[in-house]
């Protein structure tokens, strides 16, 4: 299983994985942009729009007819931040012909499929339909506002906001409510089209087609993609050190039974070349696993909380940890956390720990080769990056990760943001029935929405 | 080992029980680094009462989950999540209400790892120490679990549908349940429960079905005991006990469930033909490219955040459907009425066969994944039914057995759980 990869049209790169291991394909087109909060939402919302409907099958009948047809090849839209890039496209899954009735191939109609819902939409008077932009507009800001939904995550997402205010990376993969509330019809069909001009676009396919079949299939499927002058110009800014001398704190209050501790660090000198492989088995010591400082210390020692975990993000250069929590047990965890950093960074690692480590991101990172959602993620990754190094390589690499290297990091990461999520008490409540009395019910709001939907549609 | 060659699939499933009632399954991955085991202990949170030599047995709702949490320790201090983990491989446990599972992946050291998964899970070390601290853990997991809206809705559905069957209880017990646990407790349910001819250990990657075999005989102990007498209660009526319940949370539009318990099939065959029927009549009259779903995603009724299955667990069958809704009452409604119609004028042919293509690729898919189809081959072992026969049943089953599944699911038989946003007032 080699990567293959090629241009097979002006700023169109095809990354493939030629393999039988798998008894459906998967095809992923990517679009991709600068994030910025003036199109962040716009963007987002566009592989929605078109997935409502092209012109060879108009309306989600007919395309879920046709996606049935094909035995279930899914089409789905896919919006996803990767540093400060923003890409949206489509994400297919496609049954292998070798495994259905008389060995039938849907990777040509897939693509076929692909093309027709990218390039030629269901457009009236050459726009896009005011009524499936108004829908999905509806529908991506009950998406950014179901973040409350699930606490474990809003909190890191509340955490990444703080922390980065200042920066694109805080707009979050679908923009913001405003952005998206002030969506129409005619700008997002400009800015479609810019988008299919400007935008360099990645597609990666795991499967059992051959590099050659699968670029004249696409070549054919992509035949009409305008193709202008391609931004190329598009990166991620890293921050290096933290805003303020000390952490900046912030408290936010919700309904919630568990307190929410989410800390941010800027990994500083560590990014300046990063060292991918380094960087992972210290985020395993720190709290990527259950041998990790964090799972040994704040959950099995202290007893002070079920999760409690790490992770990094290796485009922008953060470091987060979580905890769920006892609202008054906010101090002592974080104290706990900054303390387990601070092991690290006098090199108070033992070798048990790290070997532990090194095996636990080798394992991860080899057995990524037998999971197509997890290569996908990873080669698009490493083509923003401009680094061709597969995973069997970085697993190599993670087993010779020392203890020197892993201090290192934990010296460089600079303590920016401690964010907690904690419940409302008594007084809040009486605070909480006071905004009541001025908040719409579900119908006043219905009402209002619609309204608005009108006014677009006059 | 038996082995059993399932062409159109390209599979070949290894299949033995050993002399202490051990059931193994090995499902050979050619061409794959990861390795994945399952040992699933037919014992969870509902398998609250029961008779084991003439003793009989009522514990606190919670056991099983505790035990899961405390079966990782070991005799010399050591804690099997963490050597594990120390092994390269990734390990994990889940307790549902009819099940109890150990599992890992690695790419490296995996017999190794195998050895240790069959070691722990059969090997008990509770003190009143141990226990005692793992409580406080347990209580944050319940905590979470209160804040989540899925599980509250989930939970809650059970309690309307379920006069008394443990399954209404929650698996992770209450703060009350949870200090009613001692040592003691968890040595009877382990001694009960976590014996090898109640437990299924599923294998699938590169290796050698009868290398397996000859592991599994050697580390698990040899004696074959008797299995408890579960006590799930009295039979349950078809209708619910509350049809309706809100609650409010902090969450953004509304989540809502609508189920209904189904008849419980006389067999193990027969309920996985049931289950495979249930799916494909649903996807048919509420799948991504029904009517139903179209138009109400086309009304901005229903999201993206919306499915349905049928759930067989201990001694219970359960429909649920749901997902996000700003009109939860409207997709009831509706959903009536839908049936209503396909028990009036049936199912559309055309529609039935395209909805079989799409269920054949969505088997076919749920293939890639070692967890899954490793989780649905023990599901399998124990209800007395082969898992991977389901793509054939697929091709078997008829319009009429669909028509007939969904004329049972009747109005009456309906509840409908709702989380709503706090400003719903």
């Amino acid at each position: 299983m080699e990567l293959k990869r090629s241009e097979i049209m002006p700023g169109v790169w095809l990354s493939t994985l030629k393999t039988d291991k798998f008894k459906t394909a998967c095809l992923s087109l990517s679009l991709l942009s600068q994030l910025r909060r003036e199109t962040a939402a716009s963007y987002a919302l566009i592989p929605s729009v078109l997935r409502r409907g092209c012109a060879r099958y108009p309306d989600l009948d007919a395309l879920a007819a046709r996606m049935d047809e094909l035995y279930g090849t899914a089409v789905e839209p896919v919006v996803r931040r990767i540093g400060e890039i923003q890409a949206v496209g489509f994400y297919a899954s496609i049954p292998e012909g070798a495994f259905l009735p008389g060995g039938e191939d849907v990777l040509r109609p897939a693509c076929e499929l692909l093309g027709q819902l990218l390039l030629s939409p269901n457009t009236r008077g050459g726009l896009l339909r005011p009524q499936y932009v108004d829908s999905e507009k509806e529908k991506q800001l009950e998406r950014i506002r179901s973040r409350i939904n699930s606490k474990g995550s809003y909190a890191v997402q509340r955490c990444i906001e703080e922390m980065c205010c200042f920066e694109d990376f805080a707009v979050g993969s679908l923009g913001s409510e405003e952005d998206t509330e002030s969506i129409n019809y005619k700008k997002l069909t400009k800015q479609y089209h810019t988008l299919l001009q400007t935008s360099p676009v990645e597609i990666f396919y795991c499967g059992r087609a051959d590099e050659k079949e699968l670029t004249a299939i696409l070549r054919d499927a992509l035949m009409t993609l305008p193709r202008g002058e391609i931004d190329y110009e598009i990166g991620t800014d890293v921050r290096l050190n933290a805003i303020e001398a000390q952490p900046r704190c912030f408290e936010e209050k919700m309904a919630v039974t568990q307190g929410r501790l989410v800390m941010g660090w800027r990994l500083g000198e560590a990014m300046e070349e990063p060292d991918l492989p380094a960087l992972m088995v210290f985020n395993a010591v720190f709290g990527g696993n259950t041998t990790s400082k964090l799972f040994l210390n704040v959950r099995e020692k202290k007893g002070l909380c079920y999760s409690v975990y790490s992770m990094t993000e290796l485009h922008k250069g953060l470091l987060l940890a979580a905890a769920g929590i006892d609202f008054e047990r906010c101090e002592e965890t974080r104290d706990e956390i900054l303390h387990q950093l601070d092991c690290m960074a006098k090199g108070e690692i033992s070798e048990e720990e790290l070997d532990a480590a090194r095996k636990g991101v080798a394992s991860e990172l080899r057995m990524t080769m037998d999971s197509q959602g997890e290569l996908e993620g990873f080669y698009l990754a490493q083509a923003l990056d401009g680094t061709d190094c597969g995973p069997l390589e970085l697993a190599a690499l993670a087993e010779t990760v020392t203890k020197e290297q892993l201090a290192a990091i934990a010296r460089a990461a600079e303590c920016d943001m401690i964010y907690f999520l904690r419940g409302k008490d008594e007084e809040d409540e009486e605070d909480e029935e006071d905004e009541e009395e001025i908040e719409l019910s579900d119908e006043e709001l219905d009402a209002l929405l619609a309204g608005e939907e009108e006014e677009h549609a006059e | 080992m038996q082995s059993k060659a399932y062409p159109h699939l390209g599979e070949t499933l290894y299949s033995a029980t050993l002399p202490n009632g051990l059931q193994l399954r090995v499902l050979p991955k050619p061409g794959f680094r990861t390795r994945y085991a399952a040992l699933d202990v037919h014992y969870g949170s509902a398998y609250r009462r029961f008779t084991l030599g003439g003793r009989s047995y009522d514990t606190p709702a919670g056991v099983a989950h505790f035990l899961e949490h405390k079966a990782f320790d070991l005799p010399d201090g050591d804690n099997a999540l963490q050597l594990l983990s120390a092994n390269g491989a990734d390990p994990n446990a889940f307790t549902s209400t009819g099940d109890t599972c150990y599992f890992f992946q690695c790419a490296e050291n995996f017999e190794e790892n195998l050895r240790l998964l069959i070691h722990f899970v059969t090997t008990p070390c509770f003190t009143a120490e141990t226990v005692e601290k793992e409580r406080p853990i347990i209580g944050q997991e319940i905590q979470m679990y209160l804040d989540s809206p899925d599980s509250t809705v989930y939970e809650n559905l059970l309690t309307q549908l379920y006069a008394h069957h443990p399954i209404r209880e929650r698996v992770l017990g209450t703060p009350e349940s949870l200090a009613e646990i001692t040592a003691d407790t968890l040595y009877d349910c382990f001694n009960a429960f976590y014996t090898p001819a109640n437990m299924c250990l599923c294998v699938a990657g590169d290796v050698d079905p009868e290398e397996i075999e000859a592991l599994a005989r050697e580390a698990f102990p040899s004696e074959r005991a008797e299995i408890p007498e579960t006590d799930f209660g009295p039979a349950e009526e078809l209708l619910p006990v509350e049809p309706l319940c809100r609650v409010q949370m902090p969450v953004a539009a509304p989540q809502y469930l609508i189920g209904a318990k189904l008849p419980l099939p006389a067999s193990g065959a027969e309920a996985q033909r049931a289950r495979i029927t249930a799916l494909l009549a649903l996807r048919t009259l509420f799948g991504p490219s029904s009517a139903f779903y179209t138009r109400l995603y086309s009304e901005g009724i229903i999201t993206r955040n919306y499915s349905y299955d049928v759930d067989f667990s201990a001694g219970t069958a359960t429909f649920l459907l749901g997902g996000e809704s700003r009109d939860p009452e409207r997709v009831l409604a509706e959903f009536k009425r839908e049936l209503a119609a396909a028990a009036e004028s049936g199912l559309k042919s055309a529609q039935l066969e395209r909805c079989r293509r799409a269920a054949f690729g969505a088997r076919l898919r749920g293939l890639e994944d070692f967890e899954s189809v490793c989780l649905s081959v023990a599901d399998g072992v124990f209800d007395g039914y082969d898992a991977l026969e389901a793509p054939v049943l697929l091709a078997q089953i008829t319009k009429a057995e669909c028509e007939a599944f969904l004329r049972g699911i009747r109005p009456e038989m309906l509840a409908l759980s709702r989380v709503d946003p706090y400003t719903n007032t």
